[in-house]
Formats: structure tokens, C-alpha cells, sequence
């Protein structure tokens, strides 16, 4: 099946060279004893930052200084961990555990303009690209660009060095490329041949570019507006000489994701849908030679009857407990099996558990259940 | 309510909610039930996704065609299409329909859309629903049922035309924009059903997005479906140890054990989807459709029809907006 248009020119641009770097882990633990950046990843609705949160825990409860960027801007993650509120810088979640706890909720257009701040030559050049209109839609109508910040913002805390462990949750995205592809999709279009055309010379003259060029112009101004036009021929014109700096950082965020110490661990819930899903967001990892290092299924059904049980006492009396039971436990079986294809798929990742408790908690209390079942 | 009646009501019903909570499959079962209603049926498809297709027994992604999901029935059902939408197959589209044939594949290809896209937030989703908004027209069927990105995305998606008339940019595009803002602020042409779970976070979000929507977006809501519920326990009021002691048996305390744990966590799950579609009733004063949990690994026609059947019964049991 062909992608779109755009897609599909984006997907000719192969990953670099095989490079085969990121591997599964051989149990759950190492996850948060011996990896330094943990990605999750999946579709959404399935809790994916919940289980964010839940092996940045762990690892503070193994000793390690672990951070936690989540992506999700309710404040449930801040409510669950007591903190006040999370900007896009760490706070320390208190705890009775022998490691630090911190968390922090992604800024996309903050970590963005800290980029522009980073990469501009000038103070003025910083200013005029970030009071740009199409500057300022830049972090939420691109899409991809919230996907590049949280890898941004990722590099940014494995590189300040604070942290033993990060753990970032990614946003809702179907396809993996999406994510994988982040770096490149900003600054392909950054570097959009076009745009870059109508800069030279600097005073914008249509008679310097070529006929085709001024079609496409002359096409989008007349669908569009042309003051359209003239927002993104000042943006770039602001942006010039900033793109090899974004170039380099975007490839060291790139480098960062492909490397050994990188661990993908793909979040799904038990529903049917979700681990279709799953299974598709694993495929298209593996077109990079991406590894999912594991799988967590999340709120799975949980089994009350064991294999030493007694089979149904048959007493009419005891009827209705008896079906509960094995309608429970068949449900698990069913949940257990339903996801065996995906298991199989991501093998030899490891499998870990996050079930279904017959309550709802959100507080660190609910995360503290869930590691304890998680790494058990 | 009948279920013809329900169906006719808009020509639009957009299917929204959070993140797995269904709302392909709640689509696949609406399109059943309406086509067991005689209906003929368009889903449109803005990711392209699979579930669609695997819910009425066929395979593989769907694609710009629309492909012929369930023919008319014999006893007079109505047809099942289903195609996919997205921003770039619109664009091409509008702008061939605009007499820029020759520039439109290139321009889409170039990465351009996304430059424009960025410099003008909302005119992928504008593009997209123009062209639903064509299909409604058109009457391309008696039903379209537009499966809708997850619900923040869904907010966006649904105002970001108004948002574009009201930046007053001239052109054709403001154009399309006034044409999607009538489109979705005429009830009898389109309406959106939000789709939840009888969980705290799904309906947490359901609350304020039916809010969101109904104020900026200024749609109307039809019914919440809820879906996924849990039967109603019955016969489980009594701790398992007592049932056993009062009926004088006997029986092994693991298996009792577990008896009782199945039992408590039977009711506690109750009790919060209880507490939930609750305080969904409380909140939001829009009819509910409530659908039950299957025991099923994946979705198939089997599993479609029994949904679409249940949402039939929950539709026939809402009262009539005349009769109330």
C-alpha cells in the first residue's frame, strides 16, 4: 500500500545503513538496572504514561537516578507523583526509595525556542525567528515536531548527565517512522530545496527562481493568501545560517535513538485493537532494524484460579461464584493468548504484566502496585 | 427510538473519543445497524486503518478507492463502503478540482503542504472535512460515518474551520472553511457521537471534550456510547466462605479463596464502571448507549454483529427528542 504523497517520498530516505545497535533485554530488571534511556512507545489510550512513570519508579527504587519526561498534558502525572507541577524542567518526586525520582512534563514550543536560543549567531536572529507567525505554529502544526522535542528534551537530560536513567513517554503516534523520522522530517524541512531557492539572492525576486518555483508560488498564494507567502519567506530568511546547527543536533538526537543503550519498549493494552496496533507499530520498528527491548501489556485481566484448584464443587448454591470464576479465568486465558502473536512478533523481548486491579489508583500508590507487579 | 429514525437523523455522524476506546469498532457496528436499517453506508477512514476492514472479515489497510465492505442484503439492508481520507489525498483533490491538475501531485510531493500546513494550522483538517463535506452533498450515501482521530486531535480536527474563517485570510480556502463550518453546525447534516469507556480517564476526557466541542467547535452531540460495560454481578452478594457454610459443603480453601477473590474483584470492577457511567449521567446531559463487553480475542463480522445488535436495542430504547 502506497503512502501519501509526502510519506511516501519520505520513506525513500533508507535509515542509516543497517546499523542493527538497539536489542532487546534478556529480563524485565535490566530494564531498569543496567539501560540508561527507556522510550515507550505505542498508540494511545493504552497507559502508556502510566507505564513511563511506573519503570522510572522502579529504577529510583533500585538505587539509580531516574527521570521521567512524559508528554501528556493532563496534570494526572503530576497528581500522581505529588508534585506541584511539572515544566520542562525535573522536579524530584519524594519517596522512600534508595535512588531519586524526577519528573518532567515536555514543553514542546519551550524546548524549541531553548533550540532557536542555542542555535541562533545572534540575540536579534533568536527574536525575530521566535516572533515569526509560522515560527510560532511551527511546534504544533508540524507534525512530528512534538515527537522531535521529546527526543530533543531526551538528549538534552542523558547529556546533562544528572540521571542514571531516562525514561520518556512518546506521544500517541500509530506509525514508529513517525517517531524514528522525527529529527529528519524538522529539518527536511528546514532545508526545504524551495524556500531555500528564494533566498538567493536575499531580496525576494520572483525572476530569480525558475518557472516551476514561481508556479508552486504563485499557487499557493492563490489558495492560500499571499501574506501565507510572506510569513514563510521571512521565517527562513530569519533562519538562515542556523541549519547546520540544528543539522548536527538532529543527527546527534538521531544517534542517540539508534544506540545500543536505548531500550524501545512497546506499551499495549489487551484489547484486540490495541494489540493490532501493537503489532503494527513493531513491524514498522523493524523496518529500521529497530528491537523492541520489551513488551508491557498493560491492565491485563487477571487469573484467580490456579492449576492445583479443585474443579467446580457443582453445589447449586456455589453457582454463580463458580461462573464468575471461570468466566474471569477464561477471560485471562483468552487476554493471555490474544497477545501470544505479538509476543511471538517482538520475541525475544520479554513480556511484562501490568494487570487489571479492581480498583482504580492514581496516586504513587497505584504506580508502587503496578512496579511491584511489573518487575516481580 | 427507531432505528430508521436515529439513522436519518444527520447525514454526518462523526465517531470520536480517546485513544482506544473503540471507536473504529463502535464505527463498523453504527454502519451494520444502520445498514440492517436499509441504509446504505460510507465510513470514512482518516488513518487508513486496518480495524475497519477486519471488522466486516476483510483484510489489509484501506485505500483512497472505497472498496465494498458488506453488499445491500436481500430483506432490503443497505450497502457497507469504506475509504480512506487523508490531507494529502485531499489536497490533490481539491486542487485538481480547482483546475491545478498539473501542479497538485508535485506540490504535495515536494514537502510544500507541509510548509503551508505549518504556516496555516487547521487546513489539513479543513481539506479533509471539505471533502466529507462534498461527499455529503453528493449524497454518496444515505449515512457517512467518519471514524475521527483520537479526541485531542479530534478537537483540533473539528475547529479548526471555524478558526479559519475567523482569521478572515481571504481566497478559496476561506471558502471551504465557511462551507465546513455549516456542515458541522447543522444538526441534520452532521452530528458527532463521542465514545467512551466506563473507566475514570475515558470519561474524565469525554466530559470535557463534549464541552469543548459543543462551545468552540459548535457541533451537536448525539448519544455517548459507552463501551466495553460489564454485565450487572448477579448472585454475588454473598462472600463465598458464607454460601459454602450455609449450604453445609465442604470445599477446599484455595478454591474457596479463589472464589472469593474472583467475587470481590467481579464487584469492585462493577462498582467503578458503575460510579463512572454515573457520573457521566450527572455531567453531561446527553442519552447514553450502552454497550456490552465482549469475551472475543479480536474483532470479526461475528463480533460486529453482535454490537451492532446491541446498539440497535440501546437506540430503541432512547426516548424520542418529539415525545419527551
Amino acid at each position: 500500500m502506497p503512502a501519501g504523497g509526502a510519506e511516501g517520498a519520505e520513506s525513500g530516505e533508507a535509515a542509516d545503513g543497517g546499523k542493527a545497535a538497539t536489542r532487546p533485554v534478556a529480563t524485565l530488571p535490566e530494564l531498569v538496572t543496567e539501560r540508561s534511556v527507556v522510550v515507550c512507545c505505542g498508540s494511545g489510550g493504552v497507559g502508556k504514561t502510566t507505564v513511563s512513570a511506573t519503570i522510572a519508579l522502579a529504577a529510583a527504587r533500585a538505587g539509580r537516578r531516574s527521570c521521567v519526561v512524559t508528554v501528556d498534558p493532563a496534570r494526572r502525572l503530576a497528581d500522581a507523583l505529588g508534585v506541584e507541577s511539572l515544566p520542562n524542567t525535573p522536579s524530584e518526586v519524594q519517596g522512600d526509595w534508595p535512588g531519586h525520582l524526577y519528573a518532567l512534563m515536555l514543553d514542546s514550543k519551550g524546548t524549541f525556542d531553548d533550540l532557536v536560543q542555542r542555535y541562533a549567531r545572534t540575540p536579534e536572529q533568536a527574536e525575530s525567528i521566535l516572533g515569526n507567525r509560522l515560527y510560532q505554529n511551527l511546534a504544533g502544526a508540524l507534525s512530528g515536531t512534538q515527537e522531535y522535542m521529546a527526543m530533543e528534551k531526551l538528549y538534552e537530560l542523558v547529556h546533562s548527565e544528572e540521571f542514571d536513567i531516562v525514561v520518556v513517554d512518546t506521544p500517541p503516534t500509530r506509525n514508529a517512522l513517525d517517531l524514528l523520522d522525527a529529527p529528519r522530517r524538522l529539518t527536511r524541512f528546514l532545508e526545504n530545496r524551495l524556500f531555500r531557492a528564494l533566498l538567493v539572492p536575499t531580496r525576494m525576486s520572483l525572476r530569480a527562481v525558475g518557472v516551476a518555483t514561481q508556479a508552486l508560488l504563485r499557487t499557493i498564494s492563490k489558495v492560500a493568501g499571499a501574506e501565507i507567502v510572506q510569513d514563510v519567506v521571512g521565517f527562513f530568511q530569519a533562519f538562515e545560517g542556523m541549519e547546520d546547527g540544528f543539522r548536527s543536533r538532529a543527527s546527534a538526537v538521531h544517534e542517540l535513538l539508534a544506540d545500543p543503550a536505548t531500550a524501545y519498549v512497546l506499551v499495549t493494552s489487551a484489547r484486540p485493537d490495541a494489540i493490532t496496533e501493537a503489532g503494527f507499530f513493531a513491524g514498522k520498528l523493524a523496518e529500521r532494524d529497530v528491537a523492541v527491548a520489551a513488551l508491557v501489556v498493560n491492565r491485563i485481566a487477571p487469573s484467580f484460579g490456579d492449576a492445583e484448584s479443585e474443579s467446580p464443587s457443582g453445589a447449586p448454591d456455589l453457582a454463580a461464584l463458580e461462573a464468575n470464576l471461570a468466566a474471569l479465568d477464561a477471560r485471562a486465558e483468552r487476554e493471555e493468548g490474544a497477545f501470544s502473536g505479538l509476543a511471538a512478533q517482538v520475541a525475544p523481548a520479554p513480556v511484562g504484566r501490568i494487570p487489571l486491579f479492581g480498583d482504580d489508583v492514581h496516586e504513587l500508590l497505584g504506580l508502587q502496585r503496578a512496579a511491584d507487579q511489573l518487575f516481580r | 427510538m427507531d432505528v430508521g429514525t436515529f439513522c436519518a437523523q444527520s447525514h454526518v455522524l462523526v465517531i470520536a473519543g480517546k485513544g482506544g476506546v473503540g471507536k473504529t469498532t463502535m464505527s463498523a457496528a453504527l454502519a451494520k445497524m444502520a445498514a440492517g436499517a436499509g441504509k446504505s453506508v460510507l465510513i470514512v477512514e482518516l488513518e487508513g486503518k486496518s480495524g475497519i476492514t477486519a471488522a466486516f472479515g476483510r483484510h489489509g489497510d484501506l485505500g483512497y478507492e472505497e472498496v465494498l465492505l458488506a453488499p445491500a442484503g436481500p430483506g432490503g439492508g443497505g450497502s457497507v463502503r469504506a475509504r480512506r481520507l487523508t490531507p494529502d489525498d485531499a489536497l490533490v483533490e481539491y486542487l485538481e478540482d480547482h483546475g491545478l491538475k498539473r501542479v497538485s501531485k508535485r506540490l504535495a510531493r515536494s514537502g510544500i503542504l507541509d510548509v503551508v500546513s505549518t504556516a496555516i494550522p487547521g487546513i489539513r483538517d479543513v481539506l479533509v472535512l471539505g471533502k466529507v463535506k462534498q461527499l455529503e452533498r453528493d449524497r454518496a450515501a444515505d449515512l457517512i460515518l467518519v471514524d475521527a482521530p483520537a479526541t485531542g486531535h479530534a478537537i483540533t480536527f473539528l475547529t479548526s474551520a471555524s478558526g479559519m474563517v475567523s482569521a478572515a485570510r481571504g481566497g478559496p480556502l476561506r471558502t471551504q472553511a465557511q462551507d465546513v463550518v455549516e456542515l458541522l453546525n447543522d444538526p441534520a447534516r452532521c452530528r458527532v457521537l463521542l465514545v467512551t469507556l466506563p473507566e475514570e480517564l475515558p470519561v474524565s476526557e469525554t466530559i470535557e471534550s463534549a464541552f469543548t466541542l459543543e462551545d468552540k467547535a459548535g457541533v451537536q452531540l448525539g448519544p455517548v456510547i459507552v463501551n466495553a460495560c460489564d454485565p450487572e454481578p448477579v448472585g454475588l452478594e454473598r462472600p463465598a466462605a458464607e454460601v459454602a457454610a450455609a449450604a453445609g459443603l465442604t470445599v477446599a480453601p484455595e478454591h474457596l479463596a479463589a472464589l472469593e477473590d474472583a467475587r470481590t474483584f467481579r464487584l469492585a470492577r462493577h462498582t467503578v464502571s458503575a460510579e463512572q457511567i454515573e457520573r457521566l449521567r450527572r455531567d453531561l446531559p446527553l442519552p447514553h448507549l450502552l454497550v456490552p463487553a465482549l469475551d472475543a480475542e479480536a474483532i470479526g463480522p461475528a463480533e460486529t454483529e453482535v454490537l451492532a445488535a446491541a446498539l440497535a436495542d440501546a437506540v430503541a430504547a432512547l426516548v424520542d427528542e418529539g415525545a419527551s
